[in-house]
């Protein structure tokens, strides 16, 4: 029974990472269509530049984090701008090569700059508390709340502000969006930096359990994709549910099938799910 | 139809003497190792490049080749040619078995699940450590053996028998491409919807494409592990499907020659600056990028339109001539 919960809580904390991560792929697909395959990029460049900012400046973790948002946000601006926005009109195949373009420079600059070795993130939520019979360290329990937080406040933003009904409205219909107004460019950028800020997040809650190294976003992405292929691509109850289902499966498999394996339960999944269902579950109807 | 063919004929009889000129083994070991490549990156640019469907699991059928084959000698102590044969066999069972499921999924969600199923190939080979080696992989794999009084134990013969290979290979996508086939593949790049009307059965033509470009993997991966002689999981990973990626892209995707000139160009730019090895990818990166933005047509396509230009030009030309010369003489 002990182990049943430890586990549920493991899966829990792995879930809500891959809930902020399939979020962001999610928001970026479901307006701009766009399957981002350089987001697990901005994951792993999002660890460096918490990690980096704690070390280099002494900054404190939450600082850092904040640091990590803006700059990680930024890149993924600037990519919306220099790489996808050039590609607009372009055959679907293109946008994908050259995501894959900017995933291998930035993996490459990051090595480039701070070496390929793999490292730990010193975290201030280390010491380790006990309830209903399992043990945890504070900052799983910081995971698990984060990550609700930043759901509810992205929820809040999308829901409540005229900026997040834009955003709301192009996902909809665009050609309704633009004939109301709404500047495709502006929320395009936005859409970027909302899902390179939430890629950051997951990424500096994420490392001190974890570590951080130039390849760390390649399994994260790919079952990034899992997630929202389960939640349907485009839509954020579908990533956040998609992502504690991957969560949960994975911890319980790793205990009671293989831990060797565990990291191929998302793909079986992926493709027992395509395999059955060619468009992904929930495919929405008649959308191009 | 001589003239057409001049500049391929040229790079064949260059490629031909090298072995003559040169004894230095270190060239013609890195020659024949993008030969190889080359033989790879065709296979994905038919699937990709003609076809239209991106598959980033070229890496993984590659890497079963070269396993197949590798797995065959050394453990089985099945005869190298025997096990050549049957390593393609299997490579290309997969892919049947892979393609069936695969394609019928589309676009995004093709890619995805391809760069998934590459992933898996990785993880098995990484992980099965007692069947695949693991991560020490596998030594020990056998030359070519010798066919008649050929021996393939130097590296000039290992060097033309991959040039064979890769002749064989460059005459069969001619003949399919130039076929009613390739443009069949071609239609369904452009349109798969369109394709569907006119009444191409598009999911059968999507995986023949698909079949006979894990064939062409398959073979590139069993010559790597008779070259190499050594093969690890590496191979299969996610990374050598994008190498093999931007030296179709940088060669020319969808081009009859472009894999030649892609693969040839990066590899032995990449060998030429040593320290590219391992930062490759800082400059491949941007490079993809640059390249689908501003010339997706990479050098071979981009040559072949600036000759059609010309030729268009100079057909508009030579006709207004002989009109005003008509209009001339005719005139009164």
């Amino acid at each position: 029974m002990d182990i049943l919960l430890q586990q549920l809580f493991n899966g829990l904390t792995i879930g809500s990472v891959y809930s902020l991560v399939a979020l962001g792929l999610t928001l970026v697909y479901g307006i701009l269509h766009i399957p981002n395959f350089a987001h697990g990029a901005l994951y792993m460049l999002g660890g460096y530049v918490t990690l980096m900012t704690m070390a280099a400046f002494g900054f404190p973790y939450f600082l850092a984090m904040f640091v990590s948002i803006l700059i990680v946000g930024f890149v993924a601006l600037l990519m919306e701008r220099l790489v996808f926005h050039p590609l607009r009109h372009s055959p679907p195949i293109h946008d994908k090569i050259a995501a894959i373009g900017v995933l291998l420079f930035l993996e490459t600059f990051v090595q480039l700059v701070w070496g390929a070795e793999y490292r730990a993130m010193s975290t201030p939520f280390g010491e380790v508390v006990s309830f209903l019979g399992i043990t945890v360290t504070v900052q799983r329990i910081l995971i698990v709340v984060a990550a609700v937080v930043v759901m509810v406040l992205l929820q809040l933003f999308l829901k409540k502000t005229l900026i997040g009904a834009a955003i709301v409205a192009m996902s909809q219909n665009r050609e309704g969006a633009f004939l109301v107004g709404i500047n495709a460019n502006k929320v395009a950028m936005l859409t970027f930096f909302i899902s390179g800020a939430l890629a950051a997040i997951a990424a500096s809650i994420a490392s001190p359990i974890n570590l951080v190294f130039p390849g760390m976003g390649h399994l994260v992405i790919l079952k990034a994709f899992v997630i929202i292929i389960i939640g349907g691509m485009g839509s954020i109850p579908g990533a956040i549910i998609g992502g504690y289902i991957l969560g949960f499966s994975e911890s319980l498999g790793a205990t009671f099938i293989s831990s060797d394996y565990s990291d191929l339960i998302a793909f079986a999944l992926l493709v027992i799910i395509l395999t059955i269902q060619p468009k992904g579950l929930f495919a929405k109807k008649g959308a191009a | 139809m001589l003239k057409d063919n001049i500049l391929p004929l040229i790079f064949l009889l260059l490629a031909l003497l090298i072995p003559l000129v040169t004894d230095n083994q270190y060239y013609l070991y890195i020659l024949t190792i993008s030969f190889v490549w080359t033989i790879g990156v065709y296979g994905m640019n038919l699937i990709s490049g003609y076809t239209g469907q991106l598959s980033l699991a070229h890496a993984g059928f590659f890497a079963i080749g070269a396993y197949s084959v590798g797995l065959l000698t050394v453990k089985v102590g099945m005869s190298y040619w025997l096990a050549f044969m049957l390593a393609l066999v299997i490579t290309t069972i997969i892919g049947l078995l892979v393609g069936l499921i695969a394609l019928r999924t589309k676009e995004h969600f093709f890619a995805i699940y391809t760069l998934c199923v590459g992933y898996i190939i990785y993880l098995i080979i990484y992980q099965w450590d007692e069947f695949t080696g693991g991560v020490r992989g596998l030594i020990g794999i056998p030359a070519p053996g010798a066919i008649g009084p050929i021996q393939f134990e130097n590296s000039q013969a290992l060097y033309y028998l991959v040039l064979v290979f890769l002749v064989g290979t460059v005459i069969f996508m001619k003949w399919i491409t130039e076929s009613l086939v390739g443009r069949t593949y071609i239609a369904i790049r452009n349109s798969e919807e369109l394709a569907q009307t006119i009444g191409i059965n598009t999911m059968r033509q999507k995986l023949v494409s698909f079949v006979t470009s894990t064939f062409f993997a398959a073979l590139a991966g069993v010559l790597y592990a008779s070259v190499v002689r050594f093969i690890g999981p590496n191979i299969s990973y996610t990374m050598v499907t994008f190498d093999m990626l931007t030296y179709a892209l940088v060669g020319g995707f969808g081009t009859l020659f472009g894999p030649v000139v892609g693969t040839l160009l990066i590899v032995l730019l990449t060998q030429s600056l040593q320290f590219m090895e391992e930062y490759r990818m800082i400059v491949f990166g941007p490079l993809l990028v640059l390249l689908v933005i501003f010339y997706p047509r990479g050098i071979v396509g981009g040559y072949a339109a600036w000759k059609r230009k010309r030729k268009i030009k100079k057909m508009n030309k030579s006709t207004t001539d002989s009109h005003n010369k008509s209009t001339y003489e005719g005139g009164p």
